[in-house]
């Protein structure tokens, strides 16, 4: 059955990147990578992976799509046609995809167990797991514990993103003062949908914070709650506005906020290292290793959260007063 | 050779090569990027299916389950898809300014712009003056 | 026996809810044009997605995920209607009219079409 489910999705997967492919229409375009996305992530819940298919929903069916449709808004929103037929593009595809696929010929098959990739580390990874970290969440032990140093790279790369969307998109006193000038009006008369996101907000942040500190029993971690809480922030602000949204989050409290949270998790490590460990070993941090590793997780997965959810939040904040420079302010 | 069993890769090098494509062939700048999200989202599903095990169930221990599918490459493709979103992001803020300094995100235009650019920035420095220079601006258009 | 009776209030529950979501997508592919679409996919949408969420509710028993399904279905009879009420208010405010309105908004005048004409 689950291959049945496979097959189609994959063929689904397959019709929509031709679709892409083929379409002119720009926001046609983004329309269907965020069904791409979509698409993907019930694949990879098919294919056993939870915590993949939360953070490829959340991230590519919905920030992904979002940044999309607002860097739309700034450029234009049809492809100009190519006048030439692309012959050595397709000739060049065409060979590469056949020397991969002659490649994955030699492969062992999909769903066997003796594939050597199961053989090596990851058999000790499932069994010693629950007694050297004691979390039942496999994926967040690895993430968290045994590869946080890569983790800490991760968040770095978003850090980074922040900082170079910050740099690039800045925005002047004079844009300010403009959008506040101006509430948009037609979402003043949004009234059915400024009520609902009334309520439904809290239960959006609320939502985040469960998906943040239940990594460690399900499916869930820092990644996934960061976005969770940017994509709330984000929909109130595309209802009330700009100025009331950097009134609540001010850009210099995120700019702190993201940096705090690298900050959190590179001292997680030097604290370990002060106390007598290795860096990132976080046997040391209490009496006990496990309630030690415990700890550690804890404090990463929430300088991770707090990193990815103001960075997302800038971006978005950045592009969007973007568009009111572009909007009320002719002269650049 | 069972078609079944590697249907899952042939798939993945089908969609790469459509992303592929995508990249090359097509002068958007936008378009390039959404290619280039079909490109990633392929490799992650490389990664995921040789992690899958048949019969074996998601990587959260339970007394319930004995067999459970390989934790390591879900680690990995979290990692790849955060990265994934923040070059996307880095990528869309360039495009925003390469809009607005050139007034188009055709290749094709920006291409003709910067060597127009480079043929001035020639002939001034071979010594012509100004007013030659905005002569031959103007045939341009 | 009670298992039985539950299994199969659960698969009709089901297989109504997955019809209804097939008619949606047919509605959705035949009708004309815009509003009418938006019609047909987020009632008939909305309706099979709680179906199929009750009947997962009566697979799931007296465990922890029952609390979480009803809040899902809560959360996804909120969501959706309100995310086609956004849809059709920003197609009007973008200029788009329904098949029988012209772009004033004004309908055909009905006293005028039952009048013979010769």
């Amino acid at each position: 059955m689950e291959t049945l489910i496979d097959f189609v999705l994959l063929s689904f997967l397959v019709f929509t990147a031709l679709a892409v492919a083929k379409m002119h229409d720009l926001f046609a375009v983004v329309m269907l990578s965020g069904i791409y996305s979509l698409l993907s992530a019930s694949l990879f819940f098919d294919l056993d992976a939870v915590d993949v298919a939360f953070t490829e929903a959340s991230v590519g069916a919905g920030i992904s799509t979002l940044l999309m449709l607002a860097s739309l808004k700034l450029v234009g929103r049809y492809e100009r046609r190519t006048r030439y037929r692309p012959m050595l593009a397709l000739g060049v595809v065409l060979a590469t995809g056949t020397l991969l696929i002659y490649g994955t010929l030699d492969m062992p098959h999909f769903g066997s167990a003796e594939a050597p990739v199961h053989q090596h580390v990851a058999p000790r990874y499932l069994h010693d797991s629950m007694d050297e970290v004691g979390v039942p969440n496999v994926v967040t032990s690895v993430l968290a514990s045994y590869r946080g140093y890569d983790t800490l790279g991760e968040t770095l790369v978003i850090f980074t993103a922040g900082i170079g969307v910050i740099s690039l998109l800045r925005v002047s006193r004079r844009t300010k003062k403009e959008e506040k000038k101006r509430v948009p009006a037609d979402m003043q008369q949004q009234i059915i949908l400024r009520v609902v996101v009334k309520w439904l907000l809290p239960l959006i942040l609320i939502f985040a914070l469960y998906v943040q500190f239940h990594g460690d029993y399900g499916p869930g971690g820092g990644f996934q709650a960061g976005v969770i809480f940017a994509a709330g922030i984000i929909l109130y602000t595309m209802l009330f506005g700009l100025s009331n949204a950097s009134r609540a989050y001010k850009p210099e409290l995120l700019e702190l906020l993201s940096a705090f949270g690298v900050l959190l998790y590179a001292g997680v490590g030097l604290v370990c290292m002060v106390l007598g460990g290795n860096f990132l070993d976080y046997n040391v941090l209490r009496h006990d290793p496990v309630h030690g590793q415990h700890l550690g997780i804890l404090l990463v997965e929430l300088g991770v959260g707090i990193t990815v959810a103001s960075v997302m939040i800038t971006i978005f904040f950045k592009f969007t007063w973007r568009t009111v420079k572009h909007k009320y302010i002719k002269s650049r | 050779m069972n078609i079944l069993g590697l249907y899952n890769y042939w798939i993945v090098v089908v969609l790469m090569m459509i992303g592929f494509y995508v990249v090359i062939a097509h002068e958007n700048l936008i378009k390039k990027l959404v290619g280039l999200s079909i490109f990633q989202t392929s490799v992650f599903f490389f990664y995921i299916s040789m992690g899958k095990i048949s019969g074996a169930t998601a990587p959260i221990l339970d007394d319930k389950y004995q067999l459970y599918s390989n934790p390591l490459p879900h680690v990995l493709i979290l990692t790849a898809i955060v990265v994934g979103i923040a070059t996307t992001a880095m990528g869309l803020a360039l495009v925003v300014r390469i809009q607005e300094a050139y007034g188009s995100i055709e290749e094709h235009e920006i291409q003709a712009q910067d060597t127009q650019d480079q043929m001035e920035s020639q002939l001034e420095a071979y010594g012509f003056r100004k007013k030659h220079l905005l002569s031959i601006k103007n045939l341009d258009e | 026996m009670m298992d039985i009776l539950l299994d199969i209030i659960s698969w009709i529950f089901l297989v109504s809810g997955s019809f209804f979501c097939l008619t949606g997508a047919v509605g959705l592919l035949r009708f004309p044009e815009f509003f009418s679409r938006i019609h047909a996919a987020s009632l008939t949408d909305t309706l099979g997605a709680s179906l199929i969420l009750i009947g997962l509710m009566f697979q799931a028993g007296w465990q922890l995920a029952l609390p979480k399904l009803i809040l899902i279905l809560i959360f996804s009879l909120l969501a959706g209607t309100t995310a086609s009420h956004a849809m059709g208010k920003a197609a009007l405010q973008s200029g788009l009219r329904p098949l029988d309105q012209d772009k004033d908004g004004k309908e055909p005048d009905e006293e005028e079409e039952l009048t013979w004409k010769p």
